[in-house]
């Protein structure tokens, strides 16, 4: 037992001993609160208690805490044992406040003074005592009241090192939750100035304090480079003698090195001066070659502390990614690693190595070790290796190695264990789609994978290959062909049914001819997996019988049967009935013709980026590698990285990127409301991409849906409009598991514009319940004409976290438009009339691809005026005519669009009797065919 | 930084813990609770690396104890692994062979000494002589005081 101690507490060692002999987990129990009684009774006993015993029942109440019980007395005696002259006792009290106290609580500002006298002390122990505890704490409270002091103990020539470390890195704390304590001006130099510092003590709390400083202002601390670098190399090329206690295992300082290393990777290019660099460059490669030279010990602590170092460097030559030379070296130095008899150096190997793929320079490098890297994901006895593996195949996967990488990865996923199974499937999925040149390949790789992997192939990965299909028409005979055959099977995973029904149900044509799968046969082989699948593909599968009837129909009553099955017709599930009984209709009702048109082929999506992406990318944030080559940074000088502003640069892009996604709605959203039911199972793809949807423009020419939704809520709308008058219902779903808390939203409309458009607001319960829907009514009153349309500003609480956002109210002034039927005759007659140049307003836009005259049809007719057939002469043009309802006047108003389809544009012209009219009109609708 | 370290016996007894960032005592029963399992279910030989929420996680077990850190995305895992050890250093030179016991029955001295070597999660002497040094001028105040308190109870002051 210890040598050296202060004074012993007999009745704590006591009190220890007791506990560990107790026998059971209810002894333990009666043991403690038993202690907890006599303790309270001596604390609140009339007979006044000395320091020692004071410290004594401390001590103990800290032990009972660090059982895992909860203390909640005894604080005012650690107060009391804080101020006490005695060292002995003060050291217990500051030790009970730091373990036992929360930030914000109200007994800090008691200690306050205590704190401050200590800091006063000459005693460097006192001082220390009293650092420790103001980092601990480091609250805003200990920030303001110590703002003053600490960074005077810093750089003040009297103070000592040991106090000058210990207020260094003090100061760091508090400068993470109150970053104004940092004082600007002269003391910026005087910071940076103790890299140079005599104390490598002192120099490794500055360090880091330093890193920590530049990160919120780079260009003031930027002096530090030059510092940084020339300490840095001092310690690399010094002997291990030379540093005496600093050096740790033969390796000389191994936390300032690795300090300094990470200091510097807060710039790029780390610096402009190019003798600067060269005496970088050097350094950086000392300790590559320093790598290479036997081992000074056997001991694990000498390489993990050298290597510790290597990796450092080797994260700043990646940071960099200038100097092809030292990541080519970086790159076998990792590869060397990656045979390693350490499972640590292995593991870090790969993970460095994910980074290093993504350079331009060393990725060629990195796939130079495919076959090792391949190995450890095979033969990794620890899983998180294996993950990283994969990661780092991923990473390094390009056109070239992708087949190989793919297939290697499809057959570990055999075996592969089910915590990393899903993302391995998101991998494949998306390498097969990136890297292929055949996709033929990509269609059997993720049949693969379905067939693998099933019950780990998520919605996403199994939509985007039928998105795929649909969009290449080289490939749809083909995967017609490979998922009937994989349907063959005799257990074939539910999700090969929905693929495998979505795609001969648009294209079991192409494979017809063939007798052994004739119509009936595919038929057959759906129906026979029908009654094993979930009632979500059940529904699926009737859409593909329909879609059958309409390619073959020589199996019409083969299917109409199964249409009529009392399990069908008449399913508890009422989507399976109305499907069954609707198709079942359509079949006997429509002609050939309306079949064909209704069931036509699914037209084109629109290319964007995987969904599958966004999905990773959500599943590990921050941490996916990259599959994706940066381009080389090129060594002239760029402007300084700025983390923060960076971050928050990256935050306002998502956003608006999740803005764009609302304003422009995909095309395949209207088609989908044109011909419903076929084609749901697509539906709401992008509905699930999780990122907010947001779909106000689309309720231009609607009245009711979903207007937006993210993670946490979805709000729906409900609308009607007669004459000037408008009601509006608004749902407010809670998606999430807690109740979302002092939920408010808040119409923004500003006074002038309320003028022209009443809009009356009931007030809503401020807590939304989790699951539950609420309804807010809103009436709308157009009292004249107006532009835009109100927003309405929704606050609410989330799990502590304050949430904002603004929705534009679907509440146009389109939507006081009534139809108004007229003749080409008195249709020419009013457009001549209204001839004025303020009643007249035309714009010319490129068609949003591809030209869709039946959807910009339909849009008109949803927009509120009357689309007027056989009026223009040339049968592509659309007219319209319509009469907005405002309190005041009744405004007339006529529209033009003309479709130029060779150069995929658009013209529209709005006629109206007012000006503001005509504008408001011409804006709200231009761009949107 | 470090966010926080825990100490934990192989029967998943929590010995020692030292926060750095302030989390809600529930938050801190939760982590313990899950970190303590998912070690103790790893066998040797295995990485001493965990990916863990949007931390890592550093180990390494020392006869009957573990010692466990988690650290930020950036941080570097060999140098903490070698902040554990020379913790256990520090602990092995000040009680003579340090044993689980002695973490017990002396807590409070593995605090004062943990002290010493990081402040707020970050390294603040590396040296151990230098920590060694400075938990002897602590012990010393403290028995200056005790003697000082005898002669007072003998009626010498």
């Amino acid at each position: 037992m210890a040598p050296v101690r202060g004074d012993g507490m007999r009745g704590l060692a006591v009190f220890i001993s007791d506990i560990r002999n107790c026998k059971s987990k209810e002894a333990e129990v009666k043991r403690i609160n038993k202690e907890l009684a006599n303790i309270r009774s001596k604390f609140k006993g009339d007979k006044t208690l000395d320091g020692y015993q004071k410290k004594k029942y401390v001590c103990k109440l800290l032990f009972i805490f660090l059982l895992g019980h909860d203390i909640d007395f005894g604080h005012m005696e650690a107060v009391n044992l804080l101020s006490s002259n005695k060292y002995s006792e003060k050291q217990i009290g500051y030790l009970f406040i730091s373990v036992l106290v929360n930030t914000n609580s109200d007994l800090i500002r008691l200690i306050i003074q205590s704190i401050k006298n200590d800091l006063q002390s000459r005693n460097p122990v006192h001082v220390n005592l009293a650092l420790q505890c103001i980092a601990n704490i480091g609250s805003r409270d200990m920030a303001e009241s110590f703002s003053n002091e600490i960074p005077k103990l810093l750089v003040s020539g009297d103070t000592m090192d040991v106090v000058k470390q210990s207020a260094a890195l003090c100061l760091l704390r508090l400068f993470r939750s109150s970053p104004d304590i940092i004082p600007g001006g002269e003391w910026t130099s005087r910071i940076i100035h103790l890299l140079n510092d005599q104390h490598m003590g002192v120099v490794t709390a500055a360090t880091s304090l330093i890193d920590a400083l530049v990160k919120r202002n780079p260009d003031e601390y930027k002096g530090c480079v030059n510092l940084a670098v020339s300490r840095l190399s001092r310690i690399v090329t010094a002997s291990y003698t030379d540093l005496q206690d600093y050096t740790y295992y033969f390796v000389p300082a191994p936390w300032l090195s690795v300090k300094l290393l990470r200091l510097l990777q807060n710039y790029n290019p780390v610096t402009e001066e190019p003798g600067v660099r060269a005496r970088l460059n050097e350094t950086l490669e000392t300790i590559l070659n320093k790598a290479q030279e036997p081992p000074k010990s056997k001991k694990v602590q000498h390489s993990n502390a050298k290597n510790a170092v290597l990796f450092e460097a080797i994260n700043l030559i990646i940071h960099s990614d200038s100097e092809p030379n030292l990541l080519v070296r970086a790159c076998n130095q990792l590869g060397q690693f990656l045979s390693n008899r350490e499972t640590n150096l292995r593991y870090l190997a790969l993970e460095s190595m994910c980074h290093l793929a993504t350079s331009e320079f060393s990725h060629e490098e990195v796939k130079k070790h495919q076959e090792v890297v391949i190995l450890s994901m095979k033969m990794e006895k620890d899983v998180s290796v294996r993950q990283m593996a994969v990661d780092l195949l991923y990473a390094m996967c390009d056109r070239a190695n992708a087949e190989e990488i793919v297939q290697e990865m499809l057959n570990y996923l055999e075996t592969a264990d089910y915590s990393i199974r899903e993302e391995m499937v998101l991998k494949v999925a998306i390498l097969a789609e990136k890297y292929a040149t055949d996709y033929t390949w990509y269609v059997d790789v993720i049949l693969n994978l379905i067939r693998i992997a099933g019950d780990y192939v998520s919605e996403e990965v199994w939509y985007r290959v039928i998105q795929i299909v649909i969009n290449r028409e080289e490939v749809q005979g083909y995967a017609a062909k490979t998922v009937f055959e994989a349907l063959q099977a005799p257990a074939c995973h539910e999700n090969m049914v929905k693929v495998g029904g979505y795609i001969l149900g648009e294209f079991g044509n192409l494979i017809a001819g063939d007798s052994r799968s004739a119509p009936l046969v595919q038929f057959k082989l759906l129906h026979s997996k029908y009654h094993l699948c979930s009632p979500m593909t059940r529904a699926l599968l009737l859409s593909t019988y329909i879609k059958f009837i309409n390619l073959f129909p020589e199996i019409r009553t083969n299917i109409q049967e199964v249409f009529r099955q009392h399990s069908n017709l008449r399913s508890a599930d009422a989507e399976l009935q109305q499907r069954a009984s609707e198709y079942l209709q359509l079949s006997i009702v429509a002609s050939t013709d309306v079949l064909a048109t209704v069931l036509e082929e699914m037209p084109s999506f629109p290319e964007r980026e995987s969904s599958i992406l966004t999905v990773l990318k959500k599943k590990k944030p921050g941490r996916v590698p990259e599959n994706e080559i940066r381009e080389s940074k090129s060594p002239a000088p760029t402007s300084v990285v700025q983390n923060n502003t960076h971050v928050n640069h990256n935050k306002l892009n998502s956003n608006a990127n999740a803005d764009l996604l609302g304003l422009s709605t995909p095309p395949s959203n209207n088609v989908n409301n044109t011909n419903n039911t076929l084609i749901d199972v697509l539906g709401d793809i992008y509905g699930n991409n999780n990122a907010a949807v947001y779909n106000t423009k689309k309720f231009l020419f609607k009245n009711n849906g979903v207007l937006f939704e993210n993670e946490m809520l979805q709000i729906g709308v409900k609308s009607e409009f007669r004459q000037n008058l408008g009601r509006l219902g608004l749902f407010y779903g809670n998606k999430t598991q807690v109740a979302l808390s002092n939920f408010n939203p808040v119409l923004q409309w500003s006074a002038e514009d309320a003028l022209k458009l009443n809009v009356q607001m009931k007030a809503v319960e401020p807590t939304l319940e989790a699951g539950a829907q609420i309804q807010q009514l809103l009436t709308a009153e157009c009292i004249e004409d107006y532009a835009d349309a109100p927003t309405i500003e929704i606050s609410f609480r989330y799990n502590g976290t304050q949430q904002k956002f603004s929705i534009k109210l679907p509440l146009s002034v389109n939507k006081f438009f009534e139809p108004t039927e007229m003749n080409a005759e008195s249709f020419f007659a009013r457009w001549k009339n209204l001839s004025g140049e303020q009643q007249r307003s035309q714009k010319v836009f490129k068609a949003q691809q591809p030209l869709d005259l039946p959807g910009a049809r339909n849009k008109l007719m949803g927009f509120g005026m009357q689309l007027l057939d056989n009026v223009d002469p040339n049968p592509d043009n659309m007219v319209c005519a319509g009469i907005i309802h405002t309190q005041t006047q009744q405004v007339g108003c006529l529209l033009r669009l003309e479709p130029n389809k060779q150069a995929q544009m658009f013209r529209l012209t709005i006629r109206a009797s007012k000006e503001t009219v005509t504008r408001e009109i011409c804006d709200l609708l231009s761009d949107q065919f | 930084m470090m966010l926080f370290m825990l100490l934990f016996s192989r029967q998943g007894k929590l010995r020692l813990q030292k926060w750095y960032m302030a989390y809600p005592d529930k938050v801190k029963k939760k982590i313990t609770r899950e970190l303590v399992t998912t070690i103790l279910a790893r066998k040797p030989k295995m990485c001493s690396f965990l990916e863990w929420k949007d931390c890592k996680i550093v180990y390494k077990r020392y006869a009957s104890l573990y010692f466990c850190c988690a650290i930020e995305q950036n941080d570097n895992e060999l140098l903490t692994l070698e902040i554990i050890h020379r913790y256990v250093e520090l602990l092995d030179k000040y009680f003579g062979s340090v044993c689980e016991l002695d973490i017990i029955f002396n807590f409070e001295k593995a605090y004062f000494i943990l002290d010493e070597l990081l402040i707020g999660g970050e390294i603040q002497e590396t040296s151990k002589k230098n920590v060694l040094k400075a938990i002897a001028s602590q012990d010393l105040l403290q028995e200056d005081e005790a003697v000082e308190g005898t002669l007072r109870d003998i009626g010498l002051l």
